[in-house]
């Protein structure tokens, strides 16, 4: 039996205990993992252990995919009316508002990030996406289509089957959604690890699409490791879909995973070193507000993150005063104190990274122009960070850093600015300032990205699609997960031989 | 007159509350001119359950004034397609809380039993608001390319104002229901004027509307005559889309008043005098089934009752004979007996318009082969009637009875079937019975109908689009269709680069 993890919070920003299995959830039971192993969950405040989880294995993905399939051929599918789980979706929606300052409190503990922020842009995000899914479940509509009169042809979008999908640790619960709101809506039945930094938030939303009333078998989640669960899922014969949010590199492995098996379908999420281009005649003040919120925002562990900011030479100075004082004003701290307005970044692993790439800064000769340093000497904190100076060519220019980390570079023309924003193998995302309205669209549509911000940075709705050109990704979430079928019916057409 | 009234509901010995003033801005008003009220009978007992107050041309002023206020600050534009799928799912649940009350509401107004009310009439309604909650958040335009170097277009389909909405008393909560929840997921708001015979739910669903949240004027409702609210509505200046279900008659008026005051757009679900054909092939008994369903379902009240059937000569005296047995199987009664499965007709109008018809069917020479004796007693009770040897020119054929009485007729071939089926100036349900694929496919390409039902009748879903053909009606309701009746496109050309010489 797996163990139950219950924890007492007891902070200025919450209060309240929580309380779920840390077991995988395999048709619609809490249960161990097949080598009854587990895993450390650490918080990254701190530095300590919160609590073991079950470890998932290939045989567990086993189970977990053949539940599913059962689930897919009974219960869920084409066998459950779109509206009937429009209800479930909506009531999963329900539970989470219910218990949505618990689910923002174990996010905040688990990933680091602010309980404020956990709580009104994370929980909101996740909630909104499954009451949008929850609308579109019996709304999957195909064509007639006109060929001759002897026929009637007409499409059908019908559910796939069993889905992969693999989760990354910097939204954990916002990711979870985006990916089980398109899938659950519709018809598919799902097998999705978290990721092993943050498997907390998703195994409290098991146990609330438990008693949401999901017939078991429709939604399981093996925690695990990416080199044995999500190679597992990658390479699984029976999946016929795998969807992954993560960096390129893994990516890059799903992606053979699946064409070396089955050729599942495969939609991938990368990462992404998106420019913010700010002309002279922006508004400044809101531009330097937005770039800060673009490169410093879930401590810059946003796969969209405005991590190269492009300064015309004009208000470059004035600018990049302005934004040092805005990172100066980010107190970084215990991310349940209501001041805090950035936590800890998530794993000892990824502070070393993202020290590395501050190191190799200053090595390749850019300047540190404020921060570049540890935080406290518990916990993984990093301070807000930019660099000036910088060349082209610098690992931290041409790289995804995933942290607290903003390259700003001058420009005084237009057309080069729009070379260099678009000279890097990434294009998930782009900012463009401006009150131009006509230099600003220009832009945005010279720019190679999936999302064009006009004047603002970062913002997201569960009804505009997001995803990347290029080496971000394939596939757009909030996306496809639907195979189409065209029927056609001869009901008048003889066929002669001669 | 008082702000509520206690209705008794004999069956339960308990009472119902139901406003009975205006419902305008959040709240029950009186009218502001008249003293003139609608009294609601009972049409299982003749006897009344109370009176409401009926709205002059003067509150339907006042409400359209309050629905233009509404779309101007909290709604229309200014309220986002989340927040509006949030009100109707809110407006769904408690619907669904209230669903026994409402069901013995509606029972008592309308005639139809309880449990139909609560399980079908109600349970699909709520079931419409939900689906229509989920549309709330995905009314998307077009973006489109003229050159990719210096102009932009893109489409909104914006909500298209105020709109008038005038019900009928045949399913008046499914009707509100239809209406309702297509234009506030659009971000339109409404003036809905319910049937003088049936405005009790819809003024207790009123309430539900505070409940959910809606912010004032977003929905109103003035019950009123026809030829008083309806009329006024369809004639107003200050709304921008009439949207109408009843009858052809009054269709035709609605149409002519929007044509004439400031060319509103105008959406219309009229009458119907839908065919069923039952080819030699169909499985008699579940075609019997069907078509018992068809005229008997809520009385024939329905729009698109199948009142006429037509039977392949080479099975007709045994499906006729089926048939028979089934339309006696059915018990009509009082809405609150467990055992009626029909009630009775809404009113004393109603039910002597019918009984004209079946002296007409008599007259014409039509022959009786079940029902057309009265019944003696209380109560609008019709029971179901059938007459075959029918002609094409009979009344019975041509007019749309809105009642329990079928005509039967005959044909040889496929293509006399179809022309029979045809043969009216109505076009909004068809149904047909057949085992030949072939046949099937044909046959439904052929029927001038919005509707064809292929082996079933009758049944609609709220993600399946509604609607006539000819002059059955000019719109369509249900599915993702009805959203194209409450927005208005825009279209918004945007130049960022292209320069103008001048003069040309």
């Amino acid at each position: 039996m797996p163990s139950t993890f219950s924890y007492q919070f007891d902070t200025p920003s919450h209060k309240g205990i929580t309380e779920f299995s840390t077991g995988l959830f395999i048709n619609g039971e809490f249960v161990d993992g097949s080598e009854n192993s587990t895993i450390d969950v650490i918080n990254p405040a701190t530095g300590k252990l919160i609590t073991k989880i079950s470890q998932g294995t290939p045989k567990d993905v086993d189970r977990a995919v053949a539940a599913a399939q059962h689930a897919f051929e009974t219960s869920w599918g084409l066998k459950c009316p779109g509206a009937e789980r429009a209800k479930l979706m909506n009531k999963l929606a329900d539970l989470m508002e219910e218990h949505e300052d618990e689910l923002a409190a174990v996010e905040a503990l688990d990933n680091g990030k602010t309980f404020y922020w956990a709580k009104n842009a994370d929980l909101k995000g996740a909630i909104d996406c499954i009451r949008y899914y929850a609308g579109w479940a019996d709304k999957i509509q195909g064509k007639t289509i006109e060929t001759n009169d002897g026929k009637l042809v007409y499409t059908r979008h019908e559910p796939l089957g069993v889905v992969g999908q693999i989760i990354p640790w910097n939204f954990p619960l916002l990711m979870l959604s985006w990916k089980i709101g398109p899938a659950l809506a519709t018809g598919n039945a799902i097998v999705l690890k978290p990721s092993e930094f943050t498997p907390l938030s998703a195994l409290l939303t098991a146990k609330l699409a438990k008693e949401a009333g999901f017939p078991p078998g429709v939604f399981n989640v093996v925690n695990g490791y990416g080199a044995t669960v999500g190679a597992a899922i990658a390479e699984h014969m029976d999946i016929e879909k795998v969807a992954f949010t993560g960096s390129t590199l893994v990516g890059r492995k799903i992606m053979e995973a699946a064409a070396k098996t089955n050729l599942k379908k495969v939609t991938l999420e990368l990462g992404g070193k998106s420019p913010n281009i700010i002309f002279d005649d922006a508004d400044l003040e809101a531009a330097v507000n937005w770039a800060a919120f673009g490169i410093f925002w879930n401590q810059g562990q946003t796969c969209c993150a405005g991590s190269r900011i492009f300064v015309h030479a004009k208000i470059y100075d004035e600018f990049l005063h302005l934004f040092t004082e805005k990172a100066k004003q980010v107190k970084v701290g215990d991310p349940f104190h209501p001041d805090s307005k950035q936590g800890p970044q998530v794993s000892n692993a990824q502070f070393d990274r993202i020290m590395s790439y501050i190191d190799s800064g200053k090595d390749e000769g850019a300047t540190v122009h404020h921060g570049g340093v540890r935080v406290g000497d518990e916990g993984y904190f990093i301070s807000p960070t930019i660099f000036t100076d910088t060349r082209p060519d610098m690992k931290i220019v041409k790289e995804e850093i995933f942290g607290p980390v903003g390259v700003v570079i001058k420009f005084d023309d237009d057309e080069d600015v729009i070379r260099q924003a678009n000279d890097t193998v990434y294009g998930l995302a782009c900012s463009v300032f401006s009150q131009n309205i006509n230099r600003a669209l220009e832009t945005a549509h010279k720019l190679k990205a999936g999302t064009a911000w006009v004047n603002c940075a970062n913002m997201l709705h569960a009804s505009v699609p997001f995803g990347g050109f290029k080496q971000s990704g394939i596939g757009r979430e909030l996306g496809d997960y639907t195979a189409v079928k065209a029927v056609h019916v001869n009901f008048g057409h003889q066929w002669s031989v001669a | 007159m008082s702000k509520f009234t206690q209705v008794n509901v004999p069956a339960t010995g308990k009472t119902i509350s139901v406003p009975t003033g205006l419902f305008i801005n959040n709240e029950f008003v009186p009218s502001v001119d008249s003293q003139e009220t609608i009294q609601c009978i009972n049409p299982a007992t003749e006897e009344p359950i109370c009176s409401v107050v009926a709205g002059s041309a003067k509150d339907v002023d006042v409400a359209v004034a309050a629905a233009r206020s509404a779309l101007k600050t909290t709604w229309g534009k200014n309220v986002s397609g989340f927040e509006r799928s949030r009100l109707l799912n809110k407006l769904a649940d408690l619907i669904e809380r209230d669903a026994q009350e409402l069901a013995e509401l509606e029972a008592l107004n309308n005639g139809k039993p309880v449990k139909i009310a609560r399980d079908f009439d109600i349970g699909d309604s709520v079931g419409c608001l939900r689906y229509y909650a989920g549309w709330a958040d995905k009314i998307v335009g077009q973006s489109i390319d003229i050159d990719n170097k210096t102009k932009l277009a893109f489409t909104k389909h914006e909500p298209i104002g105020v709109c008038g909405q005038i019900i009928p008393w045949n399913y008046p909560i499914m009707m509100w229901a239809w209406k309702v929840a297509p234009a506030l997921a659009c971000g339109c708001t409404i003036v809905m004027k319910p049937s003088e015979f049936t405005p009790l739910t819809a003024l207790k669903l009123s309430e539900l509307v505070v409940e959910a949240g809606f912010p004032p004027g977003v929905v109103n409702t003035v019950p009123a005559l026809g030829s008083v609210g309806g009329a006024a509505l369809a004639a107003h200046p200050g709304v921008d889309k009439i949207a109408f279900t009843g009858s052809t008659v009054t269709g035709r008026k609605i149409m002519e008043a929007a044509a004439k005051s400031n060319l509103k757009k105008v959406s219309l679900e009229l009458g119907g005098k839908s065919p069923q054909l039952i080819f030699e092939s169909a499985d008699i008994d579940q075609a019997a089934n069907w078509a018992a369903l068809g005229i008997l379902y809520n009385t024939g009240q329905d729009c698109t009752a199948g009142s006429r059937v037509y039977v392949q000569d080479s099975i007709y005296d045994k499906f006729l004979q089926t048939l028979i047995e089934k339309a006696k199987a059915l018990n009509i009664g009082n809405g609150f007996d467990e055992k009626s499965g029909g009630g009775p007709v809404v009113s004393k109008v109603q039910y002597d318009k019918i009984w004209s018809y079946i002296d007409a069917g008599k007259q014409e020479g039509a022959k009786c082969v079940l029902g057309g004796e009265k019944r003696p007693g209380k109560g609008y009770f019709v029971d179901p009637t059938i007459f075959t040897e029918i002609k094409p020119g009979m009344k019975i054929v041509k007019d749309e009875i809105f009642g329990p009485v079928l005509s039967v007729g005959r044909f040889k071939t496929e293509e006399e079937a179809i022309n029979l089926a045809n043969d009216t100036t109505y076009g909004l349900g068809a149904g047909l019975h057949s085992n030949d694929a072939g046949q099937c496919m044909r046959v439904s390409q052929a029927l001038e109908a919005g509707t064809v039902w292929v082996n079933q009748y009758n049944l609609l879903y709220n993600n399946v689009p509604f609607g006539g053909k000819k002059q059955s009606g000019i719109g369509r309701e249900l599915g993702s269709y009805a959203l194209d009746e409450y927005t208005s496109v825009k279209a918004i050309q945007w130049n960022y680069g292209e320069k103008l010489d001048w003069p040309l």
